[in-house]
């Protein structure tokens, strides 16, 4: 059962990254949002919550024509660097970061807007530069409703298949990850490996919806 | 603000639902569970077959051997099952699935080695894939996908398998390894020869493999189909001259 054990170290590598780097782009994305009035706002806020609700395989047709070998982005990766994205877990990454996107851009911004701005106005006045009210003030005063979708967001990035698939493949021990490897085993007809498989999933599942029950109480999320 | 949905609302939910409903399969519909490379050569044979008995509606499930035999092993309401190859069908056969008696082989196919149009290199022989230059190369999953069994064997049989399955990019279905090859984004794949013809401005046929079997596809009425005589006459009208005139159209060989 070594591959179930790879899918599984797989999967958690991917959904970790994906949600690494949305800790970074949605909570900034949610931010600018909420501090700073620009046009077509909304209009922008809907664009960036499509992935919520397009069919993976539609997110995966639009990222495999664009990093694929002849896409914009693909083409240019491969002439600069010799990197051919398809295929890698890299893609994979690509994949789930841009799914779970909205969970943590939507629970951001929702959290930065129950900040009082008097406290950040008051933090000003003090002398507190534009990115230490960020830091010290908004951030903290928002964490518990970022925490609560970067959790999420890890979870959905843990089941990501659709497009998954369409981009990095199925390859046992490089792109495999779990829901994939689930998929693979009953197409072959391999119960025994898919009744493993989906029993790993289940437990990684509820840790995480345990871990997650555990974390988001306000008593616990940090406050200043 | 109201509580209760607007009557317009609930009209329109009940419209979806209606026009849902009369979607749903109907008495005389048969539906065919075919392998993904038979896709466009039936897709021109179902109204050859429904013009020649009126009244029966042909509906397709195409996808890869192994999964289509998953599918009707776990109760799918299927009348016809077309495998790629016979390992397929027998398995379907030894747990009673098929109509043994009335299976009946209908076309051949020849495996093939494609490159994408714009490759810069060509393989001449199965030993040139080892080479660096060949880094992906797209093949069907052995274990549900016939394609993959297919090249699995030929490559073990040349000594050559453990070194490709380090490059192999596994494919769900000829289909999907067609597609990789057609976007370039592998450095060659293994086909049929009636898959590689489907796109001959984006793949190029680098060389035609001799198997140690023959690449024949059989036919065979699902036995609790609960349609059986629309089943036997749509595998029966398989060997007709009018579908072979199909088959012959898209590549495909006489069994």
């Amino acid at each position: 059962m070594d591959t179930a054990w790879i899918a599984l170290l797989l999967t958690l590598k991917v959904a970790g990254w994906a949600t690494a780097i949305n800790l970074v782009l949605g909570v900034g994305v949610g931010y600018a949002m909420v501090r700073w009035r620009f046009p077509a706002r909304e209009l922008i806020d809907a664009v960036l919550a499509l992935p919520m609700v397009m069919p993976p395989t539609v997110l995966g047709y639009y990222i495999l024509v664009l990093i694929g070998t002849h896409g914009p982005i693909g083409a240019w990766l491969l002439r600069q660097f010799g990197v051919r994205m398809i295929f890698t877990w890299q893609a994979a990454v690509v994949a789930a970061t841009i799914v779970s996107f909205p969970l943590v851009f939507k629970s951001a911004r929702a959290a930065f807007e129950t900040v009082e701005p008097q406290l950040e106005d008051a933090a000003r006045l003090l002398g507190v530069g534009e990115v230490g009210v960020f830091f010290r003030v908004s951030l903290p005063l928002a964490w518990h409703g970022v925490l609560a979708g970067l959790l999420l967001a890890f979870a959905r990035a843990l089941g990501e298949f659709g497009a998954t698939l369409m981009v990095a493949g199925s390859i046992a021990g490089k792109t495999q990850t779990l829901s994939i490897a689930v998929y693979e085993a009953v197409q072959a007809g391999q119960d025994d490996t898919a009744n493993f498989l989906v029993a790993v999933t289940s437990i990684v599942c509820v840790s995480v919806l345990l871990a997650a029950g555990r974390l988001v109480p306000g008593r616990v999320a940090h406050r200043q | 603000m109201t509580l209760s949905p607007p009557p317009k609302l609930a009209r329109l939910v009940l419209l979806v639902i209606a026009a849902g409903s009369s979607l749903c399969v109907h008495a005389a519909d048969l539906t065919v569970s075919a392998a993904a490379s038979l896709t466009n050569a039936f897709k021109d044979i179902a109204p050859l077959f429904e013009a020649a008995n009126p009244g029966t509606k042909v509906q397709f499930n195409f996808a890869a051997s192994g999964p289509l035999l998953q599918q009707i092993s776990k109760g799918a309401p299927v009348d016809v099952f077309a495998s790629a190859d016979q390992e397929t069908m027998d398995q379907a056969q030894m747990k009673g699935f098929v109509q043994a008696a009335r299976r009946r082989n209908f076309v051949s196919n020849s495996l093939v080695v494609v490159v994408p149009a714009s490759a810069a290199n060509v393989p001449s022989s199965l030993r040139d894939l080892t080479q660096a230059a060949y880094q992906r190369i797209a093949i069907g999953l052995p274990a549900s996908v016939p394609v993959g069994r297919y090249t699995q064997g030929v490559l073990e049989a040349e000594g050559l398998w453990g070194a490709m399955q380090a490059k192999m990019i596994g494919a769900q279905s000829v289909r999907q390894a067609l597609d990789y090859v057609a976007r370039a984004e592998v450095d060659a794949g293994f086909v049929y020869s009636t898959d590689a013809a489907l796109l001959p401005d984006k793949v190029k046929v680098a060389l035609t493999v001799t198997t140690t079997k023959a690449l024949l596809y059989p036919a065979a009425p699902i036995a609790a189909s609960s349609n059986p005589e629309s089943a036997q006459r749509f595998v029966d009208f398989l060997l007709t001259p009018q579908a072979t005139s199909v088959f012959v159209k898209y590549g495909f060989g006489r069994p």
